[in-house]
């Protein structure tokens, strides 16, 4: 019998429906993978229970005649900064800990009434803020991929060396007589939605929902070899989502093909009046208009994402993916976006600017962490519980919201970024006037290491050079894997669409992900 | 750009985020540095430029002026670190 943990979500809801197996087994499989994988630290909480009460709901249906739901006896993962009812919710930070929201996300329950179940929640960034997940209270999540350091036969004299010189690496056999050397160093799953990467890439989730606010989603599919898409601003709702940046934070889904987060995002996506930028439209059927012919499309290749010191290899999948998309149809144009260098700049004001807003909330009143020093007022109360409950890389943003927002900077940092935000969304308005889709890498580099950036958090901000500029317009934008890079790790291409073309995205990325024929997954070694 | 210690942490009080002076005098050089990063905005003119208000036309919706929620006092009082009589607690704001 196949391993069910190997399936994507197509696969399983088309297996369930057809009675191949049960959803109860596909959960069960599932859970235990969930159970073994601790050293990978993806989940903050396992929910095996409610997994099961989904599946057996699916297999009952299924028994009754029903018609089953879209995602029925799907398991997924959820990342923790999904307000669950009754589930512990912390946005991985102290000052959160112990809070049991007694309310549901529009996000989760819209996929709870579509059938899925769910396996766990999910570390991150805390608060949704970094790109390597090393700022969660709970600890790093660590990828399941391993930098190869040599790949060939046992008896090469050169394996011999290479294991000498590498005492920090383990010895893989493959089916096919060679053997791979991994070094152990453990590697970013990225961020913010690492252990959502982690878990879809590990086999211990066939999808996981993520939020992106510069390139939470898109990031870390690169970084693991899976896809993952951030719909238009306004297509998910983000009530009961804990808010980060609330004009550029989306849901979407992380999954290991198109077509999987297609389905997904179906399920996540839908007005809801309670989110008041949230578009009063109705879902597409992504996944039936899938269509990987591009004939007719013309993809826009803008030359200001060519940065200094991008790693060669990365210009080569960019190029190799220039010429799959040419070979599905599509015409290739030189576009245009000359203010890409300043949409980092601009993110870094207006992210930290909405944080300092919305984490206000947290002083230890209502809900969470409250530190009451002995003596203390109702002012140092809030000042010691803010610095007992979040971690460093939040109040560094706090710090620099707090600062560009103050009297006298407000017009010189706030403003000016805002304006800067109309010329880049005005950049991608004229390039849709010459292309459909543009096409870029996801990310300038592979995974790097843990702790490799955590000293400069310039540097760490840098990761997002490719993923922001899609943000602070409201483009839908999606991370397709592409291949691997000369140590063994994946790289992710990105497709950037106009205003609601999730299915334009969807549909390039299809024709991507036919042509590199990614089917690299992590060895196993947790 | 350079950001001294003071501040820091009039920042910080801003903030309402208690530090030490340790902290002020790791954060000056850090904040320092990001902020100098964040100045190269200026360079880019934004004369006759509106600043973004929204990132998709969306006409912000009305809804009917009745009330829709609530009656759940009990709910919303229990993730409090500290309530009281059906109320949040805080120290002794009035002397």
């Amino acid at each position: 019998m196949t391993d069910l943990t190997t399936l994507g979500i197509a696969a399983i809801r088309d297996g369930v429906r057809d009675g191949q197996f049960k959803a109860r087994e596909v959960a069960e499989a599932f859970n235990a993978k969930v159970a073994a994988a601790d050293q990978l630290n993806a989940f903050l909480v396992k929910t095996p229970d409610h997994a099961l009460a989904a599946a057996d709901a699916a297999d009952a249906a299924r028994a009754a005649g029903e018609t089953l739901k879209p995602l029925a006896g799907v398991p997924i993962g959820m990342k923790d900064l999904f307000a669950t009812k009754g589930v512990a919710t912390t946005a991985a930070s102290k000052i959160l800990e112990g809070f049991v929201p007694p309310y549901e996300s529009t996000v989760s329950q819209n996929l709870w009434n579509a059938g899925a179940g769910m396996l766990g929640k999910l570390n991150l960034d805390q608060f949704a803020m970094g790109s390597s997940n090393e700022t969660s209270a709970f600890g790093n999540v660590v990828s399941p991929w391993r930098t190869k350091v040599f790949h060939g036969r046992k008896s090469d004299a050169i394996y011999v060396k290479m294991a000498a010189e590498n005492p920090e690496s383990d010895t893989v056999y493959n089916d096919d007589g060679t053997v791979s050397l991994f070094d152990r160093k453990a590697l970013a799953p990225g961020g913010s939605s690492g252990g959502s990467s982690t878990a879809v890439s590990a086999g211990l989730a066939p999808g996981a929902t993520g939020t992106d606010t510069g390139g939470s989603i898109r990031q870390p599919a690169a970084f693991t070899g899976i896809s993952g898409i951030k719909p238009t601003y306004g297509r998910c709702s983000r009530w009961g989502t804990i808010a980060f940046a609330s004009s550029l934070d989306q849901a979407g889904p992380m999954a290991r093909d198109v077509r999987d987060c297609a389905i997904m995002l179906e399920a996540m996506a839908g007005f809801d009046a309670k989110d008041a930028t949230s578009l009063k439209l109705d879902v597409p059927n992504w996944e039936a208009a899938l269509s990987a012919d591009l004939k007719g499309k013309k993809v826009g290749v803008p030359k200001e994402y060519r940065v200094d010191g991008m790693p060669v290899e990365i210009e080569a999948l960019w190029q190799q993916g220039i010429a799959w998309l040419r070979d599905a149809g599509a015409e290739i144009v030189e576009v245009s976006l000359p203010h890409t260098k300043y949409a980092l700049p601009a993110y870094y004001i207006i992210a930290p600017a909405e944080a300092s807003s919305n984490l206000a909330r947290y002083d230890g009143v209502r809900y969470g962490l409250r530190d009451l020093p002995e003596g203390a007022g109702l002012q140092d109360m809030y000042a010691a519980t803010r610095a007992a409950g979040f971690g460093n890389e939040v109040k560094r943003r706090i710090l620099i919201g707090t600062y560009v927002l103050s009297a006298g900077f407000y017009d010189a940092y706030y403003t000016q970024a805002q304006k800067v935000r109309t010329l880049i969304a005005r950049d991608f308005e004229r390039a849709f006037g010459q292309c459909d889709v543009l096409l870029t890498p996801t990310a300038p580099s592979a995974a790097f290491a843990l702790g490799e950036k955590q000293a400069d958090p310039l540097a760490m901000y840098l990761n997002d050079v490719f993923t922001v500029p899609a943000s602070l317009a409201g483009l839908p934008a999606m991370s397709v894997p592409g291949g691997l890079d000369k140590d063994g790790l994946p790289l992710g291409l990105q497709i950037i669409g106009k205003p609601l073309d999730e299915q334009g995205v969807l549909n390039a990325s299809l024709a991507i992900e036919q042509r590199a024929g990614f089917t690299a997954r992590p060895q196993a070694w947790w | 750009m350079s950001v001294d210690t003071a501040t820091v942490k009039k920042i910080a009080s801003l903030a309402r985020i208690a530090i030490t002076e340790e902290d002020a005098t790791r954060l000056a050089p850090e904040l320092g540095n990001i902020l100098g990063w964040i100045e190269q905005l200026g360079e880019v003119d934004t004369q006759g430029v509106e600043p973004m208000t929204a990132v998709i036309p969306n006409q912000l919706r009305l809804r009917e002026d009745v009330v829709n929620d609530g009656g759940i006092r009990d709910l919303l009082m229990q993730n409090a670190p500290q309530a009281e009589h059906g109320f949040f607690t805080v120290p002794k704001v009035i002397e």
